[in-house]
């Protein structure tokens, strides 16, 4: 898992699809929408997350893990012991792929929170400690990482092109209510099986093209949180810093993306009183979560997926409804392949989310 | 000559177009096109190719004559460095249009991105010219070092323009129809009077652009357009001389 591909610099890929009913579709769809962007990947990365896949487990914790050897396995199984219950384990299934090299073992998870690690950390949420065993797995295991952590959901990613990775994983035997994906072009960091996307914690996904040019002040902000930055990648702080905003503050959705992708102060001294004085305390109280460079990405989470560019628009992103369904990706084309006649279709502006969530009581 | 696009690739429908081109063909039919980039790129011929679906990003780049009809939306990047020929679009576009773009022409019925006309230049009897029939978002004639871009906002009655506009710019001229606020200005631009050369300007190329688009010429022209050209031509001349 720890070879190092060498790196070609250029552009990534997004994509994503939600069904807002709730209804659950292959994985045939995303794969479909991601590959026609081909271009914008050069193979050293391509995944998927999916949201419903695991009906029969919908309580349980998934987790999936990626491990250099068996040796990696025992010690992280002995470290999840201490914390779960493990309901159920078991390979990822993979069909070997010719272009698919150096894999990982890799392995799920279902998991439950021992009630005495409950009433021993009563002052944390169950989130909370998963948050906290998946940092220490990332940070101290050698030759483990945890790859998604949440609930009837999970990570399937590698190093290739978005096509083959998903025919590695078989993912159009799944069916999710939503699917992201990644084709990868690395630009500053390297490609590895850990480093491609999407990034997962606790229900939370990310898809990302760009690079964060803030990325140090992010990383020193978020370890004051107890996050532990070990991907080799930038990417890792955004989705970090929406469990920060978003789980841990309790900030409204809206709300964050203006953290991260901030007005100009420019524009903010033209806004309404009231307005302005919301937005100046957010740049103060927050400056350090605001993401600067060139960004589009996808967020994933059990209610729904949000879409969102920087403030200054150095990255393309298309978002479409048709019907009960939500669409994302980096070009009209990735949409089109799978929706030909859109509702509506349109180009979300700099800093301002697209927000597909499901209907209100489905879950 | 019609071709059937659907899985092929950029390199394989720009085979198939220069294999037409060779045959003495004049106007091509590409359907089925989903995303593929370089379409028609550095394509020098006199031929009209008509594109039904949406293509990729970099149509038209480096070419140098070909008349292209997209008749649905275009995506980023169209017009890279295009020397000469013209692209209508008769639907939306995406960011970077006519990016260097030096010639030619680049017509489009609806609403473009960001950075739209960023570094366009002119040289000698080289004068691109960029219309679009919406709005623009910010960064408009960022760079622009020549050459000729209108906006005429038909789609919305809010402003048609973002900020940041011709920022960086120092050569050609922006016709923007309707008001715009000083904010939304970058330092480098100014709002400059209105001349004879701007009418008979806006006769000619606004003039054919709703000719091609089917549009009321007399109509959309009646309204005042905003006339915005750099106020210098080195507004970088002296950053590094202190």
């Amino acid at each position: 898992m720890n070879r190092i591909f060498p790196r070609i610099p250029s552009g990534c890929s997004v994509a994503g699809i939600l069904n807002e009913n709730g209804k659950r579709m292959s994985g045939n769809r995303i794969i479909r929408s991601i590959s026609v962007m081909h271009e914008r990947a050069n193979g050293l990365g391509g995944g998927f997350a999916g949201y419903g896949i695991y009906p029969r487990h919908k309580d349980d914790y998934s987790f999936h893990l990626m491990y250099d050897d068996e040796e990696a396995k025992r010690n992280t199984e002995d470290h999840l012991k201490e914390s779960f219950e493990i309901v159920e384990e078991e390979i990822i299934p993979t069909r070997p792929v010719e272009e698919v090299t150096q894999r990982p073992l890799l392995w799920r998870y279902f998991l439950q929170v021992k009630p005495e690690i409950k009433k021993l950390y009563y002052d944390l949420t169950e989130n909370d400690i998963v948050v906290k065993i998946v940092m220490h797995i990332n940070a101290r295991i050698r030759g483990a990482f945890v790859v998604s952590s949440g609930k009837n959901m999970g990570v399937f990613k590698g190093v290739g092109f978005p096509e083959d990775i998903a025919k590695f994983y078989r993912i159009e035997e799944y069916e999710a209510y939503l699917w992201t994906a990644h084709g990868r072009f690395p630009t500053n960091t390297p490609g590895w099986w850990g480093g491609a996307h999407p990034f997962g914690l606790l229900d939370w996904t990310l898809v990302h093209n760009g690079e964060i040019s803030s990325y140090g002040i992010n990383k020193r902000y978020l370890e004051g949180f107890g996050y532990q930055l070990m991907l080799q990648t930038d990417s890792e702080a955004v989705l970090y810093l929406f469990d920060l905003l978003l789980r841990r503050h309790g900030l409204p959705i809206e709300m964050v993306c203006r953290i991260l992708a901030a007005p100009f102060w420019s524009e903010i001294e033209r806004m309404p009183e009231e307005t302005r004085r919301v937005m100046e305390a957010i740049r103060m109280v927050y400056g350090s979560a605001l993401i600067n460079g060139p960004s589009s990405l996808i967020i994933g989470y059990s209610r729904g997926m949000l879409g969102l560019n920087d403030r200054v628009k150095l990255r393309p992103l298309m978002a479409a409804r048709k019907g009960e369904t939500f669409y994302l990706a980096s070009e009209e084309c990735g949409i089109r392949e799978v929706c030909p006649r859109p509702d509506e279709i349109w180009s979300p502006a700099a800093g301002e989310p697209a927000i597909g969530e499901l209907k209100e009581g489905l879950s | 000559m019609e071709f059937d696009c659907l899985g092929l690739n950029h390199r394989r429908i720009n085979e198939k177009i220069r294999w037409a081109i060779s045959k003495g063909k004049e106007r091509i039919i590409l359907t089925n096109v989903n995303g593929q980039r370089y379409i028609a790129s550095g394509l020098k011929a006199e031929v009209r190719i008509n594109i039904r679906g949406t293509p990729g990003n970099d149509l038209a780049a480096f070419m140098d004559g070909p008349v292209i009809e997209v008749e649905g939306n275009a995506q980023d990047a169209i017009g890279n460095t295009m020397n000469q020929g013209k692209v209508v679009v008769r639907g939306d576009a995406g960011d970077v249009l006519g990016y260097g773009m030096r010639g030619g022409r680049l017509y489009i019925l609806g609403d473009v991105g960001y950075r739209v006309g960023i570094h366009m230049k002119a040289y000698k009897d080289l004068l691109p010219i960029l219309i679009a029939g919406g709005a623009a978002k910010d960064y408009l004639g960022e760079y622009m070092a020549g050459g000729i871009i209108i906006l005429l906002g038909l789609t919305t009655n809010r402003s048609i323009i973002g900020n940041y506009v011709g920022s960086g710019m120092h050569g050609g001229v922006i016709y923007i129809r309707g008001k715009v606020k000083k904010y939304q200005l970058g330092r480098e631009v100014g709002i400059r009077k209105w001349t004879e050369i701007d009418d008979k300007i806006l006769d000619k190329y606004l003039g054919e652009y709703c000719h091609d688009f089917n549009l009321n010429f007399k109509k959309i022209r009646k309204k005042k357009f905003t006339k915005l050209a750099p106020v210098s031509y080195r507004p970088y001349g002296k950053f590094y001389a202190y």
